[in-house]
Formats: C-alpha cells, sequence, structure tokens
C-alpha cells in the first residue's frame, strides 16, 4: 500500500521535529533530533527514523509540509509554512476551541490567538533578545552547572524562588552569580529563572481563552507549564507531546495539498 | 522541493531623470562648499529649507545623508565610532551613523558621486518638528566645526494646531532672517522667499498626487519606491527641476494606471507600513512582500513631506502651519486618525508597523495605538522590530517569519 501517509516537518534551530499522520489524523510515529548545522540531513535522519519507527516506507508519504526556521531546507517537502501556521493547527487539532498558544522554543517564543473556529487571529513573536527562551535557559544552566535534563528535577524540589529581575540575558547571568555569591540555593534559583520565562511570556500578551503550552522547553521542563497556571490563576493546557505540535501542524497542512 | 517564487517587481523608468537631478545637486552642493560660489546651510529635513534657499544657500539635508549611509549599509560600521564619543547606540542612528561618517571621512556620495567629503556648512539650522535628536546632531557639529547654529522649537504633540502654535513658530522663522542675512551676505527678499514656496508648494501637491496614485488597484508603486522617489521632494524642493520630475513620475504612474499595470505583478494584500523604512533592506524587504504576492503601498513615512498648507501669498505663516502639521511632532488621537483615513482611502489589508530601536519619535506602537486600530478599524497589524539605520538591530530571518506568518494569516481569514 502506496501514499496513504502525510508527512510534517517542523525543524526548528535546536531540534528538528518530524510526525506521520494517517489519512484519519492518528499520529504513526514521530522523531525529535538535534538540528545540527546540516538542516537537510537532519530532516532526512528524523525522516529515516520515524519511518523505521512506524514500519514504513518514503513511497508511502503522500504529501510533505515543513515549518520552522529551517523549512526551506526539507528537500523532500512540496509546501512550507510558517511555524505560526504549523504551531496553530497543530494545537487546535488537539484543542479544538478557542485557544491562546504559547510555544517556547529554542530560539523564540510565540503567542498565537485561534478562535473556535481554529483560525488564526493574531501572533507574536518575542524580540530579538533571548531571554525567556531555550536559550537563555541553556546558558544559566550551564553557569549553574546543573545539567539541562536535571533542571526540572532540581526546580521541583525546591523549597523557596530567588527572584530573577532583568529581562536581559546577560543581565540576568549576572544576577545570578550575585545570588550564587550570597550562596542562594541552586534549586531556588532554577525556578527563579523558570518563573522569569513565564514573565517575560506574559508581558508579551493578554491571555482571555483557554491557554495551551507546547514547545521543546516544556517537554523538558513540565514545571513550567504549572508556574505558568499558577501566574493566570487558571488551568494551563498541555498535550502529551508539546515539542511535536508545529510538526503535527504541518503534517495536518500536507493533507491539504 | 518548495517552489522558489519569482520575484515581480516592476521598475520606474522615470528614476534615469531623478538620478541626474540628485547627481547635479550634489555636485553643485560640492561645488558651493570647495569653491564658496554659494554659503552652505545644512537643515533639517522638514526645517525652513525655503527660506534658506531664497536667500542664495545651497543646502544640504544630513537627514537625506542618513539615510544613504543605512541604504548603502556602510552606518552600521560607522555607528560604533559615535558610540565611542558617548552617543548611545539607542539614540538615533541617523545621528550617530552621520557623526561617524564624518569622523571617519567616510561618506555614500565619494562612491556615487566622486564627493570626497561632506559639503561644510556655514550655518546649521533645525526644527525640533521631527525629534530632540535634530538638535542635539546639528549641535555636534557647530561645536566641532565652530560654526554658528539656530534653530525653530516646534510646540510638541498639539492635537489641533492653534493661532498661538503658528504664530511661535512664525516669529522664530522670522527671527532667523537677520543672522541668515549676516552669514549670507544677501539681504532676504520676500519675493524670492514667495517664489521658492510656491515653487515648493508645486512640488508637494505634484507628490501628494504620485503617492495618492497608489489608491488604484493594483498600485503602481510601493512604499520601498517611494522612499526613493522622494528624494527629490525632500533635497530639491523649492526648486523647478523637483517640479518637473514629478510631472514627469506622475504621468508614468498614470499610464501605468490606465495599462492595469501594478508595482508587484499579482497584487494580492494592501498593506501599510507605518515609521521608518529599514534602509539597508529596501530591496530585501521589497522582494519580500512582492514574493508573497503582497504590496506595501502607502506608508506614514512618504507623506510626511506632503505640506497642504504652503501658500506663497502667506509665506511665514504657511511655512509655520505646514511643518506644525506634520504627522511626527501631532497628538497620539490626530496620528490614529491619520492612521485611520489612509487605511479607508488605500484600502488596506494589514497595516505593518515598524518599531525602530533607535527613533521612538516615529515608532507609533510603543503606546498601544496598533491594538486600538485593530480593534476600531478591524485591520489587522504586525509590528516589526528593526532600526532605520542600525542593522545591528535587524533580524532578517524574524522579519520574514513575522511577514510570512502574517500574510498566511491575511489569506486564512480572507
Amino acid at each position: 500500500m502506496s501514499e496513504r501517509v502525510y508527512c510534517g516537518v517542523d525543524l526548528g534551530s535546536s531540534r528538528t521535529k518530524l510526525v506521520l499522520i494517517d489519512k484519519e489524523k492518528n499520529i504513526l510515529a514521530s522523531s525529535v533530533i538535534k538540528s545540527g548545522w546540516d538542516f537537510s540531513l537532519s530532516a532526512e535522519k528524523a525522516l529515516a527514523d520515524a519511518l523505521a519507527k512506524a514500519g514504513l516506507s518514503r513511497s508511502d508519504i503522500k504529501a510533505t509540509v515543513s515549518c520552522g526556521y529551517g523549512r526551506g531546507n526539507v528537500m523532500f517537502a512540496s509546501e512550507h509554512k510558517t511555524e505560526l501556521a504549523c504551531h496553530g493547527r497543530g494545537s487546535y487539532h488537539r484543542f479544538p476551541f478557542a485557544i491562546n498558544i504559547v510555544d517556547i522554543g529554542g530560539q523564540d517564543n510565540k503567542i498565537i490567538k485561534i478562535d473556535k473556529d481554529g483560525k488564526r487571529r493574531s501572533f507574536k513573536m518575542n524580540r530579538k533578545c533571548a531571554a525567556g527562551t531555550g536559550a537563555f535557559l541553556e546558558e544559566m544552566a550551564m553557569r549553574l552547572d546543573v545539567e539541562l535534563s536535571q533542571m526540572n528535577e532540581v526546580a521541583k524540589n525546591a523549597k523557596g524562588m530567588v527572584t530573577i529581575g532583568s529581562y536581559c540575558t546577560v543581565f540576568s547571568a549576572t544576577e545570578v552569580l550575585e545570588h550564587i555569591r550570597r550562596g542562594k540555593k541552586v534549586g531556588d534559583l532554577v525556578k527563579g529563572l523558570f518563573t522569569s520565562v513565564i514573565k517575560r511570556i506574559m508581558e508579551m500578551e493578554s491571555f482571555e481563552d483557554a491557554v495551551v503550552i507546547s514547545g521543546g522547553v516544556v517537554h523538558h521542563n513540565p514545571i513550567i507549564a504549572d508556574i505558568l497556571s499558577e501566574r493566570l490563576g487558571k488551568e494551563v493546557l498541555k498535550a502529551e507531546q508539546p515539542q511535536i505540535a508545529g510538526a503535527l501542524g504541518a503534517a495536518l497542512y500536507a493533507m491539504d495539498l | 522541493m518548495p517552489e522558489v517564487k519569482t520575484i515581480k517587481r516592476r521598475k520606474i523608468e522615470s528614476s534615469s531623470v531623478m538620478n541626474k537631478y540628485m547627481a547635479d545637486y550634489f555636485l553643485d552642493l560640492d561645488e558651493c562648499a570647495r569653491t564658496g560660489k554659494k554659503k552652505v546651510a545644512w537643515c533639517t529635513s522638514v526645517g525652513p529649507a525655503e527660506l534658506l534657499l531664497s536667500m542664495g544657500f545651497a543646502v544640504h539635508y544630513p537627514e537625506n545623508h542618513g539615510a544613504m549611509l543605512g541604504a548603502t549599509r556602510m552606518a552600521t560600521d560607522l555607528i560604533p565610532i559615535a558610540n565611542s564619543q558617548g552617543y548611545s547606540p539607542d539614540i538615533c542612528s541617523y545621528l550617530t551613523s552621520d557623526i561617524g561618517s564624518y569622523i571617519s571621512g567616510n561618506t555614500p556620495l565619494t562612491k556615487a558621486y566622486g564627493i570626497k567629503e561632506i559639503p561644510k556648512p556655514d550655518v546649521l539650522v533645525f526644527d525640533t518638528n521631527q525629534c530632540r535628536d535634530v538638535a542635539d546632531w546639528m549641535e555636534w557639529y557647530a561645536r566641532r566645526l565652530n560654526i554658528p547654529i539656530l534653530g525653530v522649537y516646534a510646540p510638541k504633540y498639539p492635537n489641533e494646531i492653534t493661532e498661538v502654535h503658528i504664530q511661535s513658530l512664525k516669529q522664530q522663522t522670522e527671527d532667523l532672517i537677520e543672522p541668515l542675512e549676516k552669514i549670507s551676505g544677501n539681504k532676504f527678499d520676500i519675493d524670492k522667499f514667495r517664489e521658492k514656496m510656491k515653487l515648493s508648494r508645486q512640488c508637494t501637491e505634484l507628490w501628494g498626487r504620485v503617492l495618492d496614485t497608489a489608491m488604484a488597484t493594483p498600485s503602481p508603486l510601493t512604499f520601498f519606491d517611494g522612499t526613493i522617489q522622494m528624494g527629490p521632494a525632500v533635497v530639491l524642493r523649492g526648486t523647478q527641476r523637483a517640479v518637473d520630475y514629478y510631472e514627469l513620475l506622475l504621468k508614468e504612474l498614470e499610464q501605468r494606471i490606465a495599462s492595469g499595470v501594478g508595482a508587484v505583478a499579482n497584487e494580492k494584500f494592501r498593506l501599510y507600513w507605518d515609521g521608518m523604512p529599514i534602509w539597508g533592506r529596501l530591496r530585501a524587504n521589497s522582494e519580500l512582500f512582492a514574493s508573497l504576492n503582497s504590496s506595501v503601498i502607502a506608508s506614514t513615512y512618504c507623506n510626511s513631506w506632503i505640506f497642504s498648507s504652503f501658500d506663497e501669498r502667506d509665506p511665514f505663516y504657511s511655512m509655520a502651519k505646514a511643518y506644525l502639521e506634520i504627522f511626527i511632532v501631532r497628538s497620539e488621537d490626530s496620528k490614529v486618525d491619520y492612521i485611520t483615513r489612509m487605511i479607508e482611502k488605500f484600502k488596506i489589508d494589514g497595516v505593518l508597523y515598524h518599531d525602530a530601536k533607535t527613533c521612538p519619535a516615529n515608532s507609533n506602537c510603543r503606546y498601544g495605538m496598533n491594538k486600538r486600530l485593530e480593534e476600531s478599524t478591524g485591520v489587522p497589524s504586525l509590528v516589526i522590530n528593526g532600526d532605520l539605520n542600525d542593522l545591528r538591530c535587524v533580524s532578517d530571518e524574524q522579519m520574514r517569519t513575522n511577514v510570512e506568518a502574517f500574510i498566511e494569516q491575511l489569506e486564512e481569514n480572507a
């Protein structure tokens, strides 16, 4: 059986996400790998990985849509869209009502407003500054000598929290160093850094509808969703694999081709 | 593999005439500075140029030089020189790039026209209707070159222009005569002033008609064309050549309308640009929008050189009024009214706000205007973070993603 599968690729600055879906929109397989510097190769690797997981071959793919920073480098895609469109579609597929999507990626944050019919009403991306993005957390993990993969656990076990006030990554690093010098606990600092990310997000837009959070940062650090929920005073929805929302949206667009 | 879209933009044929007129202007300016044929006055772009021309000065416009530094992408290397002199990277990047240009002895006039250095001034004249930075800019040269500086201080942010406002500016402009007579060695002549005002009025009326051709669908010109085509309206106003040029350009654009030819081959969405151009990315931005079948057809910026109140019968009064009516110096409410009218007039589908890092005076989305206008007009908008000259503040990839996503949104909701 050939041409029965649709493929979506979200080639982000940090990770390449690829999703294969069937014509009933069920996820057959997904792959998340480092984007590295050769984006075309990363897309190929992610494709091979997902096809192997699903027991499929390339000839089974009917259409592919790409999005993300490297969207133009996906040679097997027949069309590309922006990640704003794909994240909107992917998240609305999972939460089909009026939603405000918060996507925290490696290099940028997005807030996308989708109405009850799935139409995008507005969007915002962070400004050029890295504060509030995955890159910010990577920098801070290095400063604190904490493994990125351990950040969530360290913050969860924290008893207190240190407030990080600056919205400049460099100034935040200085603040962190000052707190270390004063003997503050690492866990309290990491929780403060996650809270700082959420503060940067909340400065970008107001949130009237249901809030959905997605992206790689929240996938690895689910505590961020809890902090956002606490700050907003309402539930924050998170899909099972929040990292692949954009790739899923791209695969859904591939069904339209 | 995604389809590679061909860029469909049309060039304006009249430009070759404009390029000659602009070259002649700069070469004459250079000769005046070198030989003393005429005294040279530097004047801010919406300053009392007509008065200076009538008194026999050759006039140099530093903002025009700033735009050239931006468009040639020389600015980003020159700005740090001014920064090192204590001028913050957060202030006007026209100012910092121009000062950097002077200190380093690098000017785009050399490559374009073979002119060795910026024509040296005998007097500096500013009007703060644009912003305070223009005064600080001229003051740097006044100190550095030890030459006289004269200024007109405009009342800030009026909602309505009143008699008090106009009389204040009129008096300040009349007060310039005495020092200018001393510097130029020429007596003020009201008839010469009236003549320059008449030519400026004709120029501004024609420039207005040029920009109004964008009301046609498809539009025969884009904002990006406009930023280049406005050269004569800035530096040649008060001369016959500016009038002649805009008559020629208008004919070409009217011919385009008659033939149904648009500046962008497949104009699907009509956009409005508020704020400064990103000078170093004019071509890239022009191609970006054209590749998305979108035409940026109108702008606050290009329309800022339409001085409807010019009247040679009452030159001081009408100049004061005209230079006070410009968008940048007006109240937030009058700016909202202005953009609302422009959205209706040009049948705009989306508004782009350029939030220029170093130009708070002309970044109009910083006090929520974009959200208020979206609500009142129903026309969606996008904020673009960038700068007029400092490309360190410009992210091409972020701009591309934002613009593509905005056009996608317009398509989805069409």
